[in-house]
């Protein structure tokens, strides 16, 4: 049994010590917007914040997430109206989807401490999460959205 | 906090068409064949009907889309069809999955109705279907008004989703009509001319947001890896090393035994460990020992040297076996008294889909085995299906179908392998199952773009102009090798020959994003270039002049000329390519600006141009994103991608030696021009990619003098192209 703070709340997971916390949160906590890409650290599908730092969370043991803050996509907001998620709508950027949730992620972390960045910045800071769909255009534009509007 | 998320309420025909007020519209298939009818047929015995369109009381619309949702958008642009010729307000309409049945929400294709979303077929099937839908379904609204008002039908117009009586200024909304109007029997028939003048449309050619997009920003959209279910327990396959072959023995009593694990199941193609927990599985599944059998085809099979030197003696043995595909004027023969000809040859390695959402699903049977429900995303439902039901020795009506969003396709969806195994083990443990491939899973057992050596010939006459091409490919995978050689389309060479040298490897191959035409049009448009550079013209000039384009050729390489501003001198360091872009029924242009950095050999494309012509172009936003996808996707697989088997294995395991294009290494730019059209609107999901090889590859000749003849161009084959 690992207690956890994963959005604001206090859960208590019913795993090893040494479960990944992507599955904590998908499979023992239900919160399926968080995404197994390749289990390996390499896609940043499955990124979620841990105390604001974006975490590859297939990679973060539950040792290691326990005591800390868990962000994940449903904690970003109670009504898609974080800056990010209005401008990733207004920019119509997910195509199938699946890796969005990592990139909203990785691109609240970056905006949180560098609320106006350079497009070097916000592509250097965004590398490490793929997307297969290639719209990857439209999240720099999405993040310079939301940086301008928030 | 929720700790379960339950599967959304899936389409349910009873309560679509049954008790709810209103107006139902649906197919019906009967004896008369397929034809749309109003819900008092539609509850006729004996008739199999499903439900399209519902409009309630409250005005809203509900309007049933069929096609699959893979990021293209089609679930969306498929109903505004039926909604511009409704004249619904869009903001009133709900838009539900329609189940697996292709027989009543199928376009009808060659081989009878279909589901199937592959081939960028969605808007260019559905649109003319849908369209008369809403038509007629609008015409009953009108009717329905005119007869309450005592006034002939012609003397009313539609605002959206209201009717409008301008002699009398008054006016019913859809949901008013609905809540009194009885549908006629059988609705009235439409022709062709009383479809909307494409300028008066309100929704086509407009940006209509996406329906699936919202769900797509904050984690609440369900594909099938989400779907969770009481009491559902987690498998996933060890499929063999060595692709195709059968398990013979394994350890079954040991990986029995780890923590949480419930079964281990044998399959024909593998080994499934059945477990509480996810991680249970996967620690279980790297204590599997099993034994194959060693009589897979794909035994022993080396990739690299079969594709360096093994496709080349396949081509030049007199006594092997050709087959012509496609032939024109006087084929091959005009080889025979040519003024010039031009021979290359190029090669490309196999690709895989590497679609982000590993392969999985969720399957449930009933207590006696005789019932199975399926959660999967597929760009096929009816076809899946039917599968399911052939694999299990079940009837299709013993399959129900849960079509769920998918985390990419590219074609790898189209198939249902995935889920069979999920449901096998489901009948197997008799417990519901989430069956998920692991990354490492879904490459190694992967189905790829096959890889191949094409040899390309041209003949030019004495005034230079290009009268004859040949061309053979030699690979493993039949028709997924050719696809893309259809010159005629875009210029006008007389004489053409076009020919395959198969092999068999006993590797699993399939339809991948655009199947054959980007290694297809690598190789023609990379030879076509290097002529253009011989004859000193500009490959524009060229193109026109020696090679001649159809009309609508000519419409897109003038328009990319421009967009690109072809002609205008770029930095220092940057080079411009161009080539033609051709897939489902579209024909685009594409122009890259790339630089190159020499001592990594790193190429880099900066920005890109394409202008194409799509016909109609229902949404120009998605139509751009789909676009902007294609380019971004066949940058990936032309810089960087690559399959490669040893010994019948695929040697790459996951994204840190199968490398897709990341953002620091995207465009900066990416410039979508439509061709204004009024005809039919073609496919738009493929023609993003299929340019991207050549048009790289003859922008790297003009930055410096050196030709790639092999795809994909990572560094160590650009350093050997600069060396050499």
């Amino acid at each position: 049994m690992v207690e956890l703070n994963v959005n604001g709340n206090t859960v208590e997971v019913e795993a090893d010590d040494d479960t990944r916390l992507l599955w904590a949160v998908r499979d023992h906590l239900g919160l399926t917007g968080t995404k197994y890409g390749c289990g390996g650290g390499f896609c940043g599908a499955c990124t979620v914040l841990l105390d604001g730092n974006p975490v590859r969370s297939c990679q973060v043991r539950l040792s290691l997430a326990a005591g800390a803050e868990v962000t994940t996509i449903e904690g970003l907001s109670s009504d898609r109206n974080h800056p990010l998620q209005q401008a990733w709508i207004a920019e119509q950027v997910p195509q199938c989807g699946y890796c969005q949730s990592g990139q909203i992620m990785q691109a609240a972390a970056l905006l949180d401490k560098n609320p106006n960045p350079s497009r070097d910045e916000i592509v250097r800071h965004m590398n490490g999460v793929i997307c297969r769909c290639g719209t990857y255009t439209r999240i720099v534009a999405a993040i310079q959205r939301a940086a301008k509007e928030a | 906090m929720a700790s379960m998320t339950s599967p959304k309420r899936s389409f349910s025909r009873r309560r679509f068409l049954g008790g709810a007020a209103g107006l139902t519209f649906a197919v019906g298939i009967g004896p008369k064949g397929t034809w749309l009818v109003a819900n008092a047929a539609a509850n006729v015995d004996g008739i199999d009907v499903g439900a399209w369109v519902r409009i309630a009381p409250d005005n809203r619309i509900t309007i049933v889309t069929p096609a699959a949702e893979m990021g293209q958008g089609s679930m969306t642009g498929v109903p505004i069809a039926l909604a511009e010729e409704l004249d619904a307000d869009w903001s009133q309409v709900d838009l539900e999955m329609a189940p697996a049945e292709p027989e009543i929400y199928g376009y009808q294709s060659r081989r009878g109705k279909s589901m199937g979303i592959y081939g960028s077929l969605a808007i260019r099937s559905y649109f003319d279907q849908m369209r008369l839908a809403g038509a007629q379904v609008r015409k009953v609204l009108v009717n329905a008004a005119a007869t309450e008002w005592g006034v002939d039908p012609s003397t009313l117009i539609t605002e959206p989703s209201t009717v409008v009586d301008p002699v009398n200024r008054r006016s019913l909304s859809y949901g008013e009509i609905a809540s009194f109007a009885r549908a006629p029997e059988e609705l009235p028939s439409l022709s062709r001319d009383e479809l909307k003048d494409p300028r008066d449309f309100r929704l086509i050619g407009t940006a209509v947001a996406r329906h699936d997009v919202p769900a797509k920003v904050d984690g609440s959209a369900q594909y099938s890896i989400d779907v969770q279910l009481p009491g559902m327990v987690y498998a996933s396959v060890v499929h063999a090393p060595v692709q195709v072959a059968k398990p013979v023995a394994w350890n079954d009593e040991a990986v029995s035994k780890l923590p949480g694990i419930v079964a281990v199941v044998g399959l024909e193609h593998g080994v499934a460990v059945v477990g509480k927990t996810f991680e249970n599985v996967l620690a279980a599944r790297s204590a599997f020992e099993i034994e194959w059998d060693s009589s897979a085809a794909a035994t022993g099979f080396d990739s690299e040297p079969m594709l360096e030197s093994g496709y080349a003696e396949m081509l030049n043995d007199a006594a092997g076996e050709v087959r012509v595909v496609n032939s024109a004027g006087s084929g091959a023969a005009v080889f025979d008294n040519a003024a010039k000809v031009y021979r290359r040859e190029f090669r490309s390695d196999y690709a895989y889909h590497a679609q982000m959402e590993p392969l999985n699903a969720v399957a449930r049977f009933d207590a006696a085995g005789k019932q199975v429900e399926v959660w999967e995303g597929t760009q096929a439902p009816g076809a899946s299906r039917r599968a399911i039901a052939q694999a299990l020795g079940l009837d299709v009506s013993q399959v129900e179908h849960h079509q769920q969003y998918l985390g990419g396709g590219f074609g790898r969806r189209s198939i249902t392998d995935y889920t069979i195994e999920a449901a096998l083990v489901a009948r197997a443990v008799r417990l519901p199952v989430k069956l998920i491939w692991t990354r490492e899973e879904d490459l190694a057992f992967g189905m790829f773009r096959p890889q191949n050596l094409q040899c390309v010939e041209a003949v030019l006459d004495e005034s230079g102009k290009v009268t004859g091409w040949r061309h053979c490919v030699v690979g493993d995978g039949r028709g997924l090798l050719y696809s893309g050689i259809n010159i005629e389309d875009y210029y006008k060479v007389p004489h053409r020959q076009i020919e395959t040298r198969g092999a068999s490897h006993g590797i699993r191959l399939k339809h991948w994003r655009a199947v054959a035409h980007p290694f297809n049009l690598f190789a023609i448009e990379s030879l076509v270039d290097e002529i253009a550079v011989d004859a000193g013209l500009d490959p524009f000039t060229f193109r026109r002049e020696r090679l001649g384009m159809t009309p609508k050729a000519q419409a897109v390489f003038d328009t990319v000329e421009a967009m690109s501003d072809w002609h205008t001198q770029r930095p220092t360091g940057r080079a411009l390519g161009l080539s033609v872009s051709e897939r489902s029924g579209s024909l685009g242009a594409g122009v890259v600006e790339i630089s190159l950095n020499r001592d990594t050999g790193v190429i880099r494309v900066h920005k890109v141009w394409v202008a194409i012509d799509g016909g109609i172009i229902v949404q120009p936003d998605m139509a751009r994103a789909n676009i902007e996808s294609g380019v971004v996707y066949g940058i990936s697989s032309v810089l960087k991608e690559r399959v490669t088997v040893k010994g019948g294995a695929v040697e790459q395991s996951n994204f840190h030696d199968y490398r897709l294009l990341r953002m620091t290494e995207a465009p900066e730019e990416i410039h979508v021009g439509f061709i204004d059209r009024d005809t039919p609107p073609t496919g738009l999901g493929e023609i993003g990619n299929p340019f991207i090889a050549a048009a790289v590859a003859n922008a790297f000749f003009a930055l410096t003098g050196k030709r790639l003849y092999h795809m994909p161009f990572t560094p160590e084959r650009v350093r050997a192209a600069l060396a050499a």
